[in-house]
């Protein structure tokens, strides 16, 4: 167990470099740059601004300078946030994404699990397929459409939401619902799938003879079978989440991580594009290695090598 | 009626039982007018080809039967209770406590991410009061009755880490936690190589010896009902073709099912180019019985009547009965002989 973490560890530093040598090598070749816009600025100016933020140099000690000063946990100035370090935008922004993100992803969860374990429990019945309808639309319909949908039901024409900012817990339903809304459908469509797979097992009956109820049936015996997908699947899709929406942020107004990632790739503003990718490829490796030990814990035929 | 009379006298009695199974295809007639009883501590072997019905009689008994099957008539009694009026709760509390069972496939019967001890645990505890720590050293003592070594470390252990022999004793062990009348064996050496196999029935005859439950012996292996049982019920399509007592069976069989079964036996004496004799032909059309036998398109002495009416019950003694129509004939033929009134045909 010890050496395959230390192997994992290496394996994620790895990882990130390769991300980060990526993403900075695309975002030089990306034409245009910080410093444009409609406002002419002098030549002098600019010129200026780039030797302040070493753009000025050629790209690959650029490169180097960067990687050098990330290693060291300095990851610069933002370009556009004058004055503001990343790091300092990042702990500031995340922490509001992750807090919506979370909640969202605990939504999912409780009812994704227990939705698609009664489907599969339930099947052919008008439950399984009513369910299997509502999963297919969580699917389908976009997040941009659930939100607009809900802010003009609840906020415009009901007036029982606020459609803006995060300041009770009112603010939270729209929002936590449009994030919640993809997941929870496909949580419950890969519990219902494996549950009906294990639900056909041996063992099942077995569980049956014994003189189980259903309840310890299907929460003792046969979820913790068929709970793996959904670990599989919960690992990225709690990184992505937590990280925040691009577009329900932009909604709603949240003043989360999400935007920055758009906001700082359309301003080309280098190090803050960088700093949010590098965060995100980081928490995705965390997440991966945190869902292969979850593995070992839930199934004792897993062994980590 | 005299029904507490016989629920008394016996531990198993199930009188006419039909299931059916509807699926989408059409309604499949699995158990047609099933009748047996067991005594207490009897060891009864079903036997018959695959689809004939032998374990959906043994699951109904449990009220294990498969989704979409369904009781359609006839009594199941069991230890003193109704089996058909049980609800799901009361049933609930006999299965694994009155009548456990055994399955075929060790590999897949026990459920791998829980622990050996978690397993056998969890029954103790479902059916008795017993603490914690008493149904551990309750299923460290099973452990050792069903001959496993170690059962301290055997029970921290995972079902993938014990061969399949060791599983399957591990399932017996499940299976007589609380101490049942009735254990059902479905094919269970089956999936298991052939010493382990013969380990395994000895063991099952040895701990019946000391707890003295009754069996069920489901299987296909004639040589393993000779040996262990002592009734037994041919089943051929949904249908109790032939029942009696072992030597019966073996020595008097009386449905050409039965004598085509004990043909197609390996023998020891055979002579060096005799050749088995199979059963030529193929298994019912369960969806489509035929009206008359179900066996009679593969009889060799079918009759005309055979392929029109189902035959009746043929009784020889308390035990032993057939229902096939040559065994008919041959009580007809004697009946005209001594001279009474032909009746028509």
């Amino acid at each position: 167990m010890g050496k395959y973490l230390l192997k994992r560890v290496v394996l994620a530093v790895v990882t990130i470099w390769a991300v980060a040598t990526i993403t900075f090598g695309l975002m030089n070749m990306v034409p245009g740059g910080p410093f444009l816009s409609e406002k002419a600025i002098s030549p002098a100016a600019t010129a200026a601004l780039e030797a302040k933020y070493g753009l000025d140099k050629p790209f690959i000690e650029r490169y180097l300078t960067y990687l050098g000063d990330a290693m060291h946990g300095d990851f610069g100035l933002s370009l556009k946030q004058r004055g503001r370090t990343v790091s300092s935008i990042i702990s500031a922004k995340f922490p509001v994404s992750a807090k919506v993100g979370g909640i969202a992803v605990l939504v999912s969860l409780l009812l994704g699990v227990p939705l698609g374990v009664l489907a599969a429990y339930k099947r052919g019945t008008a439950i399984d397929s009513t369910f299997s309808v509502l999963a297919t639309l969580g699917i389908a319909v976009p997040s941009f459409v659930i939100c607009t949908v809900l802010m003009y039901f609840f906020g415009v024409k009901l007036r029982l939401l606020p459609t803006l900012g995060l300041t009770s817990w009112k603010h939270y339903l729209m929002p936590v619902f449009a994030l919640a809304a993809y997941p929870t459908s496909y949580i419950m469509r890969l519990m219902r799938s494996s549950m009906l797979d294990v639900l056909g097992q041996d063992y099942m009956r077995t569980a049956k003879a014994k003189g189980l109820s259903q309840g310890v049936s299907l929460f003792k015996h046969a979820l913790r079978n068929a709970i793996l997908p959904v670990i599989t699947y919960l690992g990225p899709m709690i990184a992505y989440t937590l990280v925040g929406s691009f577009i329900v942020e932009k909604i709603f107004t949240i003043p989360g991580l999400g935007g920055e990632f758009i906001k700082a790739i359309n301003g080309r503003d280098y190090t803050m594009i960088m700093g949010t990718t590098i965060f995100l490829a980081a928490f995705m490796v965390v997440m991966l290695l945190i869902v292969d030990i979850v593995y070992t814990i839930v199934d004792p035929r897993i062994k980590l090598k | 009626m005299t029904q507490e009379n016989t629920n008394e006298k016996y531990l198993v009695d199930i009188r006419n039982e039909r299931l059916s199974f509807f699926t989408p295809a059409g309604e499949v007639k699995a158990l047609n007018d099933v009748s047996f009883k067991m005594k207490e501590g009897e060891v009864l072997g079903i036997v018959g080809e695959s689809g004939s019905g032998k374990s959906v009689t043994a699951y109904s008994l449990m009220g294990l039967t498969a989704y979409p099957g369904r009781l359609i008539g006839g009594t199941i009694d069991f230890n003193g209770h109704r089996i058909n009026d049980l609800s799901e709760s009361e049933f609930r509390e006999i299965r694994g406590n009155e009548v456990s069972i055994i399955f075929q496939d060790p590999m897949t019967s026990l459920n791998p991410v829980y622990t050996i001890g978690n397993q056998i645990e969890e029954v103790i505890r479902l059916h008795t009061d017993k603490s914690k720590d008493e149904a551990r050293e309750r299923a460290k003592e099973l452990l050792t009755l069903v001959g496993i070594n170690e059962p301290e470390k055997r029970l921290k252990q995972y079902p993938h880490e014990l061969s399949g022999g060791m599983r399957q004793r591990v399932m017996i062990a499940i299976a007589l936690a609380c101490e049942p009348k009735l254990l059902i064996a479905d094919e269970p050496t089956t999936a298991l190589d052939v010493t382990i196999q013969a380990q395994i029935l000895e063991l099952m005859m040895e701990l019946r010896e000391k707890l003295g439950m009754a069996i069920i012996m489901i299987t296909h292996d004639l040589g393993i009902v000779a040996s262990m049982c002592e009734k037994i019920a041919v089943m051929y399509a949904g249908k109790i073709v032939e029942y009696g007592t072992t030597d019966d069976i073996f020595y008097n069989p009386k449905h050409e099912y039965t004598k085509g079964l004990i043909r197609s036996i390996p023998r020891l004496d055979a002579k060096e180019h005799e050749r088995l004799v199979p059963i030529e032909g193929t298994p019912v059309d369960m969806l489509n019985p035929p009206a008359g036998c179900p066996f009679a398109p593969r009889c060799d002495n079918c009759m005309k009547i055979c392929l029109k009416e189902m035959p009746p019950v043929t009784y020889f003694d308390d035990v032993h009965y057939t229902q096939c129509w040559l065994n008919q004939k041959e009580e007809f033929d004697a009946s005209s002989k001594a001279g009474k009134e032909g009746a028509d045909e």
